[in-house]
């Protein structure tokens, strides 16, 4: 008999499965929107294990999501032609594979980041981590290999509401059953005190460093899936202010609150849309709900007792 | 037979300060002793050193008799060593049970992995877990408050719950920075019992630091005294009581110390 979440996220996988195979007549904007949430809560729940639960302060997180999409679109561009498989094959084997691949290069990379600069606290790593997603976009910008800076086209559109629910219920999943474990409670204790988490025999280096390979796979598969669902990709795309997009997300939702969270990315995501028509002034607007928040509601908008409870 | 921890005139500087100078002890296993000293003295930083928290600048720390010098924090409390801060710092947005839970971290059979897989092994395990943290809760009387968050407890119940939390960690050696501290006189003698029922009940050493001389004498086997960073004396408590260096050094501190 399997334990209840697991029975859940078993639930979520069917259930994503069921819903993609009937979307075939649902309205395109609404499918284009549904799979964004999808996207954003993969984004948002594995930054909140970074900067959420374990306390660190991440602002590169588009940086590995570059990586993953980058990646994954390079596997199925160039491999899917010539393996000539059917359309089956591609959207079953090679594009799952491409996703798998992409997050684990994206976790390397957060272990090249994360590993030496770990030692650093607060805004210094933030400036890192803001760092290493800048010189991602700039080297993507530059090798030609990857389309430089007019992008990579031609993504064939394998990601559905299937890839795009699925992989966000199993993220939801991995963050929420790494904190609901006596061995999770370090990532906790590592954000609470990290002197005090060493002197209880906790190796904080090493939580921090498991979080930020894990949230940085995730980020990986999440740019995969942004990649076969946009059929492009641009380096700008992955910016500074998609970065912030998700740190807000996290900070709205209430950093380490599962479900405050998710909310926040499903909302932000889906009034995004709206929003673009006021340009620039979105960054703004933004810039002041931040304001407003760390002023009035510095738990997080979307956390009331309920979703504070800590028990296993 | 080797001490369970051996100082061997360690000595730390900062900067042009020397806050411990050459300073030479030893804890046997099983002992109850005493680290005394003026505010100052450079106690804490003795903790901090056997800790890893600072690395000394000279001399050598030998724990069951394997040097310290280059581990991490959490490398020593693997070896055996727990501490509670004189400052209290417990984890304080978990909850009064997890900051224990927390601390049986070392002893864990899972790791990271099987959070995820969540087998019949792992939920033995937590449920194992569960009970050896409420028994410890238990003893303390802290159990009706698990679920409290560690930063809503009353200042002594903070101080109580550091101790169990080190406890957890199963050490041989407990270092204990100014338990006492803030409290009342009846809760520091009921402080104290509770000091030496920990060293019999979980048969480990304790190195007990503490500025008011009276609190220790009645408890501690054996009294290091610390002033301005260098060791002025060292014998039972009968011994310190009558030793005229360390009445010197206490002379003007009587009336705060209280
Ligand atoms: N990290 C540090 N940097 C500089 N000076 C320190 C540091 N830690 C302790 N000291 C100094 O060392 C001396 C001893 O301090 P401490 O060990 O805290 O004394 P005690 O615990 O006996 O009251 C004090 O003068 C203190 O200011
Ligand atoms: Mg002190």
């Amino acid at each position: 008999m399997l334990p209840r979440s697991q029975i859940l996220l078993l639930a979520s996988l069917i259930l994503a499965g069921v819903v993609s195979a009937f979307s075939g007549n649902m309205d395109t904007y609404f499918l284009d929107v549904a799979m964004g949430v999808g996207i954003s809560v993969v984004l948002a729940s594995s930054l909140n294990l970074i900067n959420g639960f374990t306390g660190q302060f991440s602002l590169g997180h588009a940086g590995f999501m570059a990586v993953g999409a980058y990646t994954s679109a390079m596997i199925t561009t160039t491999l899917g032609p010539k393996f000539g498989w059917s359309q089956l094959g591609l959207q079953w084997v090679l594009f799952p594979a491409s996703l798998l691949v992409g997050g684990l290069l994206s976790a390397l990379a957060g272990l090249a980041v994360g590993a030496p600069s770990l030692r650093l606290k607060g805004d210094y790593l933030a400036i890192v981590t803001l760092g290493f997603g800048e010189i991602i976009k700039v080297v993507l910008q530059n090798v030609e290999a990857v389309g430089g800076a007019r992008g990579l086209v031609a993504v064939p559109g394998h990601t559905n509401l299937f890839w795009t629910f699925g992989t966000a219920a199993l993220t939801v999943y991995v963050v929420w059953a790494l904190m609901n474990s006596t061995y999770g409670r370090g990532f906790l204790a590592v954000a609470d005190d990290e002197v005090a988490a060493e002197a209880m025999g906790l190796n904080t280096t090493r939580y921090k460093i498991i979080a930020f390979a894990v949230g940085s796979f995730f980020a990986g598969i999440a740019g995969g899936l942004y990649a076969h669902l946009k059929g492009y990709l641009n380096p700008t795309g992955f910016d500074f202010n998609k970065s912030i997009e998700i740190v807000i997300m996290v900070i709205l939702g209430g950093m380490g609150k599962h479900v405050g969270v998710i909310v926040a990315a499903v909302v932000l995501t889906a009034v995004q849309e709206p929003l673009r028509q006021l340009g620039d002034w979105r960054m703004i607007l933004y810039a002041l709900i931040l304001i407003l928040l760390m002023i009035l509601r510095p738990q997080g908008l979307f956390v009331w007792p309920l979703w504070t409870k800590k028990t296993t | 037979m080797a001490a369970l921890l051996q100082l061997d005139q360690i000595t730390i500087r900062f900067g042009g300060l020397t806050a411990v100078s050459e300073v030479t002890a030893t804890v046997q296993t099983g002992e109850l002793v005493g680290l005394i000293g003026p505010n100052g003295a450079g106690k804490t930083t003795v903790f901090n050193m056997i800790t890893g928290v600072y690395q000394p600048s000279g001399g050598r720390i030998q724990f069951r008799g394997r040097s310290t010098a280059g581990l991490r924090p959490f490398e020593i409390t693997e070896l055996g060593i727990a501490r509670t801060f004189q400052n209290i710092r417990l984890f304080p947005s978990l909850s009064v049970f997890d900051n224990v839970r927390v601390a049986f971290h070392l002893h864990l059979k899972h790791a990271a992995i099987h959070s995820l897989s969540r087998g019949p092994k792992f939920h033995a395990e937590e449920e194992e877990l569960r009970e050896a943290t409420l028994g410890l809760l238990k003893i303390f009387n802290l159990e009706r408050v698990q679920n409290e968050p560690a930063k809503s407890l009353p200042y002594g119940d903070q101080r109580r719950l550091e101790i169990i939390r080190a406890l957890a960690t199963r050490p041989q050696l407990l270092l204990l920075d100014e338990p006492a501290a803030g409290m009342n006189p009846a809760e520091k003698v009921e402080l104290m019992r509770l000091i030496q029922f920990i060293r019999d009940q979980f048969q480990l050493a304790i190195l007990l630091v503490e500025h008011d001389m009276k609190v220790v004498m009645g408890v501690c086997q054996r009294i290091h005294v610390l002033e301005y960073g260098r060791k002025i004396a060292e014998g039972t408590p009968q011994q310190i009581r009558a030793n005229p260096a360390v009445i010197a050094a206490y002379l003007g501190q009587e009336s705060t110390a209280a």
